[in-house]
């Protein structure tokens, strides 16, 4: 008990952020047209990519001299990069079509 | 002392000072850049939810990714950006050649990838942090020099070993629904003999990891390895008994995983922007996909537990029925000379790439003047919003798309409902017949109208694996085929009236 009150007090506000993130997504979600939820999903696909900022700070700590960590840190920050490069064009390709009707 | 050691004391100690204030406001700067970041992120997503301002949301998501990024580059202590630019340029650059290159019918699969990636990224992230973890006189120290306590009990140990497990179950899970779109793993369901009993040990097993790695006073790696592993057979396991018709439902749940994955992240930096971003994506995909479950009118359990594609439907009384073939001579005259015709797309549409030809026909019949509308079934394809997309490819005006409510009233006044490659959403047992595994979702009531064609190429079952009592309708014809080739043949015999 004590163990969990500490972590809730110590990272008070890390656990703000959580909750009004949390609300935040559901507000801005709840009322979208079916006609996006394809873009939506990939968009936010797009956006769980920023994985790739602990990608960079791992490899940007690793010291020079550990092949292990510096090796897993390059094929973690190319794989971030995939996510958030390949969401971010994949979504643009599908909204692009939205957008020629006009 | 004497006087020069003093004087240079007190200029090191200035230097010092000035360089660690620098510090101090480099961090801020960051935290700003972060706060940027992260406010673009949810202005991207609110944007993102509107037709009209789609584009921008995604673009502003972008841009806040690239401050991030940039943030994060720049940050005091970051080492080694030459080979981090290195990795990012591949990522880069596969990252958009796959993209662009990708078809149309083919994104699903696509958004899978992608997502798998960043499960793959968080898990690796994990890994390293926890083989970090070092054990000096007593206490954990982590990679950043933080002690974390006496023992491994804390928030930043949960943090690492939650983005293990969520990361790989959400790789190895995406690959698997990637593979069931694209068909390199089949898209039936594939179940083991207690199979709930296995994934149900599976994960309890990996909760015990967790808790026991938790107690230890000294980190041991194997221990977080063998989560890994483990994770990434469960995510296996966990997508395999799902058919194809529902891997938009799982993509869209492994697409919050991964945002829980990268929460974690934030956890074990203190970093905000993954922490916001993560969290967010978390929250948005849950309700999406509940959203989804709910335009078929199921619950979430019921598609992970998975009552589709069961074989029980399937054994269905196989009477003596008679289906109405129709010639395309025939159906064109049929078109031609309606005044309301509603096309119902699915997933035949996009595996046929019939989008072009289908508005070829939409156009010709508009000359004639013939009122024509497109029906979309909210899971018509293989992701709501799948026919959307392909249909807006072939530029089709997104005025002419009606909504299944929109949709369902125009029906009783349609004289042609024209079925394109759909079978489960037009499927009159979802709510005629109780015991059908369909029962209670809504559908598009094309029997409403006059007369219905079905192009479709064989009889089939649907994804949902069960007989569709409409094609026995009196006033149903089928015109059997590939969509695209039975399209075209229409268009002439329109152009020859």
């Amino acid at each position: 008990m004590q163990e969990i009150l500490r972590f809730i007090g110590e990272n008070i506000e890390m656990l703000y952020i959580l909750i009004l993130s949390v609300l935040v997504g559901i507000e801005v979600i709840s009322k979208v047209p079916t006609i996006l939820h394809t873009p939506l999903m990939s968009g936010a696909n797009a956006i769980h990519g920023v994985v790739i900022v602990g990608a960079i700070i791992v490899m940007g700590h690793a010291p020079a001299d550990n092949i292990l960590v510096l090796l897993l840190g390059f094929v973690a920050v190319v794989l971030g990069t995939l996510n958030v490069v390949g969401g971010f064009v994949v979504t643009d390709r599908m909204l692009e079509m939205f957008k020629k009707k006009r | 002392m004497d006087l020069g050691t003093r004087l240079l004391w007190g200029l090191g100690s200035i230097v010092a000072v000035v360089l660690e204030s620098q510090d101090t406001l480099a961090w801020y700067a960051i935290a700003l850049a972060y706060l940027i970041a992260s406010v673009c992120f949810i202005f991207g997503l609110k944007l993102l939810s509107h037709p009209e301002t789609a584009r921008k949301g995604n673009f502003i998501a972008a841009t806040g990714m690239a401050i991030a990024v940039l943030a994060t580059l720049l940050a005091p202590g970051i080492r080694n950006h030459l080979w981090i630019l290195i990795a990012i340029v591949i990522g880069s650059v596969i990252g958009t050649v796959i993209a662009k290159k990708v078809k149309m019918t083919a994104m699903p699969q696509m958004v899978s990838f992608f997502n798998g990636m960043g499960g793959a990224c968080a898990a690796l992230i994990g890994l390293i942090e926890f083989k970090e973890l070092q054990y000096v006189n007593g206490v954990i120290v982590t990679s950043m020099g933080d002690v974390i306590g006496s023992s491994l009990l804390s928030g930043h140990t949960l943090a690492i070993l939650g983005g293990i497990l969520i990361g790989s179950v959400s790789f190895s899970g995406s690959i698997i629904a990637m593979g069931k779109l694209e068909g390199f793993v089949t898209e039936k369901s594939v179940r083991l003999p207690f199979q709930q009993g296995i994934n149900a040990l599976l994960l309890l097993v990996m909760l015990g990891i967790i808790g026991y790695t938790l107690t230890l006073e000294q980190p041991i790696f194997w221990l977080p390895l063998l989560l890994f592993v483990l994770a990434l057979i469960y995510g296996v396991l966990f997508v395999l008994p799902i058919g194809g018709a529902d891997m938009p439902v799982v993509i869209s749940l492994l697409n919050s995983f991964t945002g829980l994955a990268a929460a974690c992240g934030g956890f074990i930096y203190d970093n905000q922007v993954m922490l916001t971003g993560g969290i967010l994506v978390g929250s948005a995909g849950t309700i999406l996909t509940i959203l989804m479950c709910r335009a078929m009118n199921r619950s979430l359990t019921n598609v992970i537990l998975g009552a589709f594609g069961g074989g029980a439907a399937a054994a269905q009384e196989e009477g003596e029925k008679v289906v109405r073939e129709i010639s395309p001579s025939d159906a064109a005259i049929l078109l031609a000379y309606a005044r309301k015709v509603m096309i119902v797309p699915g997933y035949g549409l996009a595996v046929a790439q019939a989008q072009h030809t289908v508005h070829e026909l939409e156009k010709l019949l508009e000359e004639r003047g013939v009122e024509v509308l497109y029906a979309i079934h909210p899971v018509a394809g293989r992701m709501p919003g799948h026919m959307n997309v392909l249909l807006a490819e072939a530029d089709v005006p997104y005025d002419k798309l009606l909504e299944l409510e929109e949709a369902n009233e125009q029906f009783p006044t349609t004289d042609v409902v024209l079925v394109i490659g759909a079978n489960d959403v037009v499927n009159p047992a979802a709510k005629t017949d109780p015991s059908s595994p369909i029962y209670g979702m809504p559908i598009l009531e094309v029997d409403k109208a006059k007369t219905v064609i079905v192009l479709k190429r064989s009889m089939r079952a649907g994804y949902a694996g069960i007989e569709n009592e409409l094609f026995y309708y009196p006033k149903t014809r089928m015109l059997f085929g590939d969509a695209k080739a039975s399209l075209e043949q229409l268009i002439e015999e329109i152009k020859q009236l």
